[in-house]
């Protein structure tokens, strides 16, 4: 048996398809992964993300240290906003991607259920001698409500500081009231909130929200939405072989000034030696890309790192690592037959709508 | 629990197929299959007039998650193909014993049909595997 989430129990009762997720309990859909996506698109889903792992990083020297660990700078955001960072090792590769909250006192992070451990490792051998804590918050539930019309929703179901902030947020900011955190994020591309709060809390709001007409989502529609909306996921689109400047996360990067970050040296020797690029591809036939697959462009030989169907634009999509300068046309390999692709710049949808360009 | 039906045959593979008085037979997946791969997005079928031996890849069913081979369930040529999996792989899902037939086989030797899985085998099998 796995881990499970506080609403394991609303999995099982809504005839979810659970799956073992990086040892935990997961529902992977609740009878169709293409409905639960487009909900998603046209109105609202909800998402229990609770296996995702939230750290708490307090103490006199906890900035100091996060500008240490992440290549994204802390300084970067005030108070009461969310920054998205990679956590390199001293290569330069990803050790894992993760969320970080900027509050008053400290700071919170909400790292990759998968890499919990090597996360968590890593972290307690770097601040080893430094006045800083690491306090996980294994008690707090996560719900990811997303979706064109999710915030009005949960807006009429939350009284108080929690009804007006889901009103006023501005993206990527977040609010506090108790132990709820509610924030202007996602990983879907559309708007929406993530809230974490307390267990019981979010079995309840769990059940206001399925009262209220929001569609349970799994993991299965999670990966079709931020696929189309270009964003990464761990372990696929990026390693710790792979550098944040070859997994289109250069944006994430904040070389600023003198201030020194693990990986950094070896992200500047990169950039100047030239390096492989992300791109996203198209298929231009029927089919379905998928990770792993060969892809052959007029400058040279690649590799498929997340492939899928896409259900909003009812074509197969990826993300891929190919050689810089490889534009136009290629070709995937798929079971020993060569397919024309068309490679773009993601994200291929925001907010409902196709936004890919040519590249 | 999936819908096993009693008057068709099944590969350990979980293709069902039916044999037609003319002595050609329509080949599916079954409704636990179709279940377990999820929506499917698309069907690759064989080729018309190809000719298959017993466990040959015969195609490929792709759902959003995953793709999964076809066999021939039987040796035989293909006489025809369910042209309508190419818009419309859903039919799999939803009509998997009928409107989501794959092809359309000319089997060579009837008794290999003796070889494949009754409907109660399958679903000790498939209880098995639960």
């Amino acid at each position: 048996m796995g881990h499970r989430t506080p609403l394991y129990d609303r999995h099982l009762d809504q005839n979810a398809r659970m799956v073992d997720f990086s040892g935990w309990d997961m529902p992977v859909h609740y009878g169709s992964l293409l409905e639960e996506h487009h909900a998603v698109r046209n109105r609202a889903g909800v998402f229990d993300v609770s296996h995702m792992t939230v750290v708490d990083v307090a103490g006199p020297a906890a900035r100091d240290w996060l500008r240490h660990l992440l290549a994204n700078d802390v300084d970067r955001v005030p108070v009461g906003r969310a920054l998205y960072s990679a956590m390199l090792n001293p290569d330069g590769g990803v050790i894992d991607d993760l969320i970080v909250y900027r509050r008053e006192q400290d700071y919170r992070l909400v790292v990759n259920c998968g890499t919990r451990e090597k996360d968590l490792n890593w972290m307690t051998l770097q601040a080893e001698g430094v006045e800083v804590t690491l306090t996980e918050r294994p008690e707090l539930a996560m719900l990811a409500i997303q979706g064109p019309t999710a915030r009005a929703t949960l807006a009429g179901l939350l009284n108080g500081r929690r009804g007006e902030s889901i009103n006023e947020l501005k993206v990527f900011a977040f609010a506090e009231d108790g132990d709820w955190m509610i924030a202007r994020t996602g990983y879907t591309g559309e708007d929406g909130v993530e809230i974490i709060l307390p267990g019981d809390d979010a079995v309840v709001l769990w059940v206001q929200l399925m009262e209220a007409g929001i569609r349970p989502c799994g993991l299965g529609a999670r990966d079709t939405l931020r696929l189309e909306a270009g964003m990464n996921l761990y372990g696929n689109d990026m390693d710790e072989a792979v550098s944040p400047l070859e997994a289109g996360m250069g944006w994430t990067l904040s070389f600023d000034g003198e201030r020194h970050f693990i990986g950094r040296e070896a992200l500047v020797q990169q950039q100047a030696a030239g390096h492989s690029v992300q791109v996203g591809l198209i298929l231009q036939e029927k089919g379905v890309l998928r990770a792993h697959q060969k892809v052959i462009t007029g400058a040279g030989e690649g590799e498929i790192t997340s492939g899928t169907f896409s259900p909003t634009l009812g074509v197969s999509i990826a993300l891929a690592r190919v050689p810089a300068g490889s534009t136009g046309m290629a070709e995937v390999e798929i079971r020993n037959k060569r397919l024309p692709v068309q490679i773009v710049r993601p994200p291929f949808v925001r907010n409902g709508k196709t936004v890919y360009t040519q590249q | 629990m999936s819908d096993i039906r009693p008057e068709l045959r099944y590969a350990a593979s979980h293709e069902w197929i039916r044999l037609e008085d003319d002595g050609t037979a329509y080949v599916g997946i079954s409704d636990h299959a179709q279940d377990a791969m999820g929506d499917l997005v698309f069907v690759e079928l064989p080729e018309v007039g190809q000719k298959m031996e017993t466990g040959d890849e015969a195609g490929v069913v792709e759902s959003v998650k995953a793709a999964s081979d076809i066999y021939a369930p039987v040796s035989g040529e293909i006489v025809a193909i369910n042209e309508a999996l190419e818009d419309t792989p859903e039919l799999v899902n939803q009509d998997p014993y009928g409107d989501g037939w794959l092809f359309r086989l000319r089997i060579n030797d009837k008794a290999d049909l003796d070889e494949l899985l009754s409907a109660d085998e399958y679903r000790e099998q498939l209880e098995s595997e639960d």
